[in-house]
């Protein structure tokens, strides 16, 4: 099953932390229930990105991996 | 028993209190386990105070940081490389009032010389996302329970809470590392592959066909990283606990220490240190760190002293979840 975003972050070529900050802050701006699509390299964003939108409170509600990037939906906390 | 820290020949001095109270005998060979180290400087002292894993109030740093303006000659503090604050260029003399003020704060001196220092820790569980272990707790409970125990040589421990071993235990007399298995439940996976991503062992593998993870135990490290990194609570912690090193130092030769136990759970980790102080005491000489006992005795007999709180600790609590 697909999950609709309503929004898009392309953060391929975004190191950590930022890609992770990028995140955070584009998920405070939306609602509650709303769905974050993000797309991040994979090795170090892929290790630590998640991990870290999961302590926030955030839900992943769907990995799409897509050669060398993932594509992440991530539901509001 | 000589100590090579203070290597004044005096063993007693008149030490005033302010030089108008009445004077009073100090005994050299008390601050040997007092945590007072010899300068180059006639008469000044380095003050060490005892800092468990590093944390100091605020509220007591704002008074400790007076009290070192006031008795500090040179008006500076260090940090030790064991995280305690030492108040550099104390006056001898002034070792009573400095120790009485430090004391009305809750603030205790370390010590030096063969005994069980003050344990070591980073920030732990609490707050570093890492931690998988309460290490500042443990430090505490260690630092209560142990400190000032004599033993042949210097005893240092440490407490990290996660693989990556910030706190070094690897070069500790005995050192202890946080650490949690992971158990993988099938109905919960999606298959999404971030597991096998976010390890940075290679532990895992996704199944190029369901995207499930394929686990090698023998790679794993305990991080816990699959568990944080899992969107859906597919991996969860089976149990946390601590690796256990024994025999590690720094210095002139350095020695790694061997690991001898995991997953000791919390609750055990006293009597861990108390039985290896004890082994320690009973085949230890003089000036021979463990590390040396036991390479000189046999790990085997170590091993053996520590049966009663090693033994029993299965080595995994999950095979059958990697089975097929």
């Amino acid at each position: 099953m697909k999950v609709e975003s309503n929004d898009t972050l392309d953060l391929r070529g975004v190191v950590c932390p930022i890609n992770f900050v990028k995140t955070k802050l584009k998920l405070e701006m939306m609602n509650p229930g709303d769905v974050l699509e993000v797309i991040l390299d994979s090795g170090d964003p892929i290790q630590n990105v998640p991990k870290s939108i999961k302590e926030e409170g955030h839900k992943i509600v769907e990995v799409q991996r897509e050669g060398d990037f993932f594509r992440i939906k991530v539901q509001r906390g | 028993m000589t100590d090579h820290f203070i290597e004044d020949k005096t063993n007693k001095v008149t030490v005033g209190t302010d030089g108008h109270s009445p004077a009073q005998k100090m005994d050299f060979n008390d601050l040997k386990s007092g945590g007072f180290i010899k300068q180059r400087q006639k008469d000044l002292f380095t003050v060490r105070l005892r800092c468990p894993g590093g944390r100091i109030s605020t509220e007591k740093l704002v008074e400790i940081s007076k009290l070192a303006h006031k008795y500090s000659k040179k008006g500076v503090v260090h940090l030790s490389y064991r995280q305690s604050l030492e108040i550099l260029y104390v006056d001898y003399k002034e070792f009573n009032d400095l120790v009485a003020e430090l004391e009305k704060i809750g603030q205790k001196v370390a010590s030096c010389g063969p005994r069980v220092r003050v344990p070591t820790a980073c920030g732990g569980c609490e707050y570093n996302p890492n931690g998988l272990t309460d290490t500042q707790k443990m430090a505490e409970m260690v630092d209560q329970k142990f400190f000032g125990t004599p033993t042949p040589h210097k005893f240092k421990t440490s407490f990290s809470g996660c693989p990556i071993d910030c706190s070094r235990t690897k070069e500790m007399d005995l050192g202890f590392q946080g650490v949690v298995e992971p158990a993988w439940v099938e109905e919960d996976c999606t298959g999404c592959t971030i597991c096998a991503e976010a390890c940075k062992e290679g532990a895992i593998e996704s199944d190029t066909d369901t995207g499930k993870p394929i686990f090698d135990p023998m790679k794993c490290i305990y991080c816990g990283d699959c568990i944080r990194a899992c969107p859906t609570e597919a991996w969860k912690p089976a149990r946390y606990g601590h690796t256990v090193r024994v025999g590690g130092k720094h210095g002139r030769h350095p020695m790694e220490a061997v690991e001898v136990c995991n997953f000791l759970p919390d609750e055990k980790v006293p009597d861990a240190i108390r039985l290896t102080v004890e082994w320690y005491n009973a085949n230890g000489k003089r000036y021979e760190r463990i590390g040396t006992a036991i390479k000189r005795v046999g790990l085997d007999k170590y091993l053996k002293h520590m049966e009663p709180v090693f033994g029993g600790i299965p080595k995994r609590l999950t095979e059958r979840a990697y089975e097929g």
